[in-house]
């Protein structure tokens, strides 16, 4: 348990933090604790139940203690906000933990959200150093990446469609993204049970009875995809190695828009991607952080919840590994499109724990 | 003080545990009124008997208000976080075997492992509005497998019996459940992933490790080891 001068420490601390955000220009916001879980279940699917606190009562059915601010921030927005608009909000989240019990399940997060910005390379830094200023005397270390080069890789890879949207589909996924890479360049041989069914003519013919929901049709239309995958030939060598070589970047951020400018030779997809890049370095800058030094790793922010899809940052306290990240966000520009049934908006947000903030602060490395 | 073991309640579990304790010269009798939970302990001095439910023993083990229990592994490791830190495997005790696996209709001929099910349930997302079901009563287990294998756009939906048949009533489009012959799947138009095999299960003698292990306790469970290795 958290002792009470702890928790009004991380309260006052949280009060001057969305103080110096509503300076910046942002509106003060409130959400519910408790969240429609159908919501947050279906943006997020089965993971987010071990990961919050799922309560009923009988007439809202099942709820969730809310993991973050960024639903309910977005819903309010879409539901009236003006764009561009900036917010700032602070508040408990909570989180379920099923596998290390020093990990807290309840904490404050501050927030700052910038919607509707036309220019998000300017939005990106302005979040960025906004958090980084709010954060300034302290020794941290500010690491970044972008999830929008690796989609504009794979979107601009020689193969199928159908290929290419399941290799989307599972970018938030290391283990399974990396055996569908290998799948498609033909490392793997099919099993024999697969070459058995595509050769066969009438294949539902021995099925037997039929149950559940999943219709005949449906059946059909998956083994005339699998016919058409079978058909694809496999993805090239080279092009794999191009997004091995994406995720494997770990450089500063000048050395890595070099190494991209490389890439994007073989991979002209990502051109407008590292453009992006470019130009949030360039905006960086002009907001005074120095983008010669920070680090840049393509493989950031992959394994997150939050599904971000484009800029992506964090802030840890150098030498302290027992402690979480003080500060983490991005850009979740397809998060909008999903709650908004099509209709997205640009979002760039990040979010600071104080009570993090506190712990780093009082026993310094 | 006394070793305090737990053993099932009811059923063939617990006549199996009586006859393996037997086996070992360690007579467990239950009381003379059949609804009484209770019972005594022969052969062995310090050990003195708790009647639970299976499904009880993992939290009694946790706790530690037992020393020793029965109960399926997938018991333990379904209800308890970090089984392993808070009860050790004493021995598996070779009955009460059975598969927790996934299974889907077995007239999908176009799905046969983890990786087409994957495929499949962004397809029925697609295709129905909402994600491919599986009922189970091992939402843990199943979940952490999943996830494991980057298995998306699925929901589980509880089910704490006859879950065979919920792919049937419509209720759920793929089973993750226990099995020891397949053949309630198979009676159900069933049939089992080649690589959806979850957890291997059998009834396995555990040790807690947050019970109070004084010098009798320590002493009973020397003994009882010397017999359970034999």
């Amino acid at each position: 348990m958290i002792g009470s001068e702890t928790k009004r420490a991380a309260r006052e601390r949280a009060a001057r933090l969305v103080s110096l955000f509503e300076s910046g220009g942002a509106q003060a916001v409130e959400a519910s604790m408790l969240q429609p879980a159908e919501t947050l279940l279906d943006l997020y699917g089965e993971d987010i139940r071990a990961r919050t606190f799922v309560t009923s009562d009988p007439i809202r059915g099942e709820m969730m203690l809310r993991p973050d601010f960024t639903v309910p921030v977005v819903q309010m927005h879409m539901a009236g906000g003006a764009d561009p608009a900036r917010y700032t909000y602070a508040g408990e989240v909570f989180r379920r933990q099923e596998v290390d019990p020093d990990r807290a399940v309840e904490y404050l997060q501050v927030g700052l959200e910038l919607f509707g910005s036309d220019d998000p390379a300017q939005a990106d830094a302005e979040v960025f150093a906004a958090i980084a200023e709010a954060l300034a005397p302290l020794k941290l270390r500010a690491s970044t990446g972008d999830i929008g080069i690796l989609v504009a890789a794979v979107q601009g890879l020689d193969t199928s469609e159908a290929r290419k949207a399941a290799l989307l589909r599972h970018v938030w996924r290391p283990r399974r993204f990396r055996q569908l890479l290998e799948r498609f360049g033909g490392r793997q041989s099919p099993p024999a049970q697969r070459v058995a069914l595509l050769n066969d003519p009438s294949p539902l013919a021995d099925a037997g009875p039929l149950v559940g929901l999943r219709s005949e049709d449906e059946i059909e239309a998956r083994i005339a995809r699998l016919r058409d995958d079978a058909a694809t030939p496999p993805l090239a060598e080279t092009q794999i190695a191009l997004i091995d070589a994406i995720l494997a970047l770990k450089e500063t951020a000048p050395n890595v828009l070099v190494a991209l400018r490389d890439i994007s030779a073989d991979l002209p997809a990502i051109g407008p991607a590292v453009d992006r890049l470019s130009a949030r370095l360039e905006a960086l800058a002009a907001r005074g952080i120095e983008v010669e030094d920070l680090a840049f790793e393509g493989s950031f922010g992959r394994t997150s919840m939050e599904y971000y899809d484009g800029f992506v940052f964090g802030f840890s306290f150098e030498g302290r590994p027992d402690l979480p990240p003080v500060a983490t966000g991005g850009r979740y520009d397809a998060l909008t499109r999903v709650l908004g049934g099509g209709h997205g908006i640009p979002a760039v947000g990040g979010v600071i724990r104080p009570e993090v903030l506190l712990a780093g602060e009082e026993a310094p490395a | 003080m006394t070793l305090r073991l737990g053993i099932p309640s009811k059923g063939r579990l617990m006549d199996k545990t009586v006859d393996w304790f037997g086996a070992r010269g360690v007579t467990l009798r239950r009381s003379e009124s059949e609804r009484e939970y209770a019972g005594t302990v022969e052969g062995i001095e310090g050990v003195e008997m708790v009647l639970l439910s299976a499904s009880e023993m993992p939290r009694e083990l946790s706790a530690g208000r037992i020393h020793l229990g029965v109960t399926g592994s997938d018991m333990v490791r379904e209800r308890l976080a970090n089984w392993d830190q808070q009860v050790r495997e004493i021995a598996p005790m070779g009955f009460g075997g059975a598969d927790l696996v996934i299974a889907v209709p077995q007239a999908w001929v176009d799905v046969d492992t983890l990786d087409d099910l994957d495929a499949v349930a962004a397809q029925f997302r697609a295709a129905h509005g909402h994600r491919l079901r599986i009922a189970t009563k091992y939402h843990r287990l199943v979940r952490e497998f999943l996830r494991e294998h980057g298995v998306a756009d699925y929901a589980l939906i509880d089910s704490q019996g006859a879950t065979e048949g919920t792919v049937k009533n419509e209720t759920a489009e793929a089973v993750a459940d226990i099995t020891s012959t397949g053949e309630t799947l198979r009676a159900n138009f069933l049939k089992v992933l080649t690589d959806g095999l979850i957890h291997s299960s059998q009834a396995t003698l555990f040790k807690s490790r947050a019970a109070e292990w004084g010098d009798a306790e320590r002493e009973a469970m020397r003994e009882l080891e010397a017999r359970v290795e034999r």
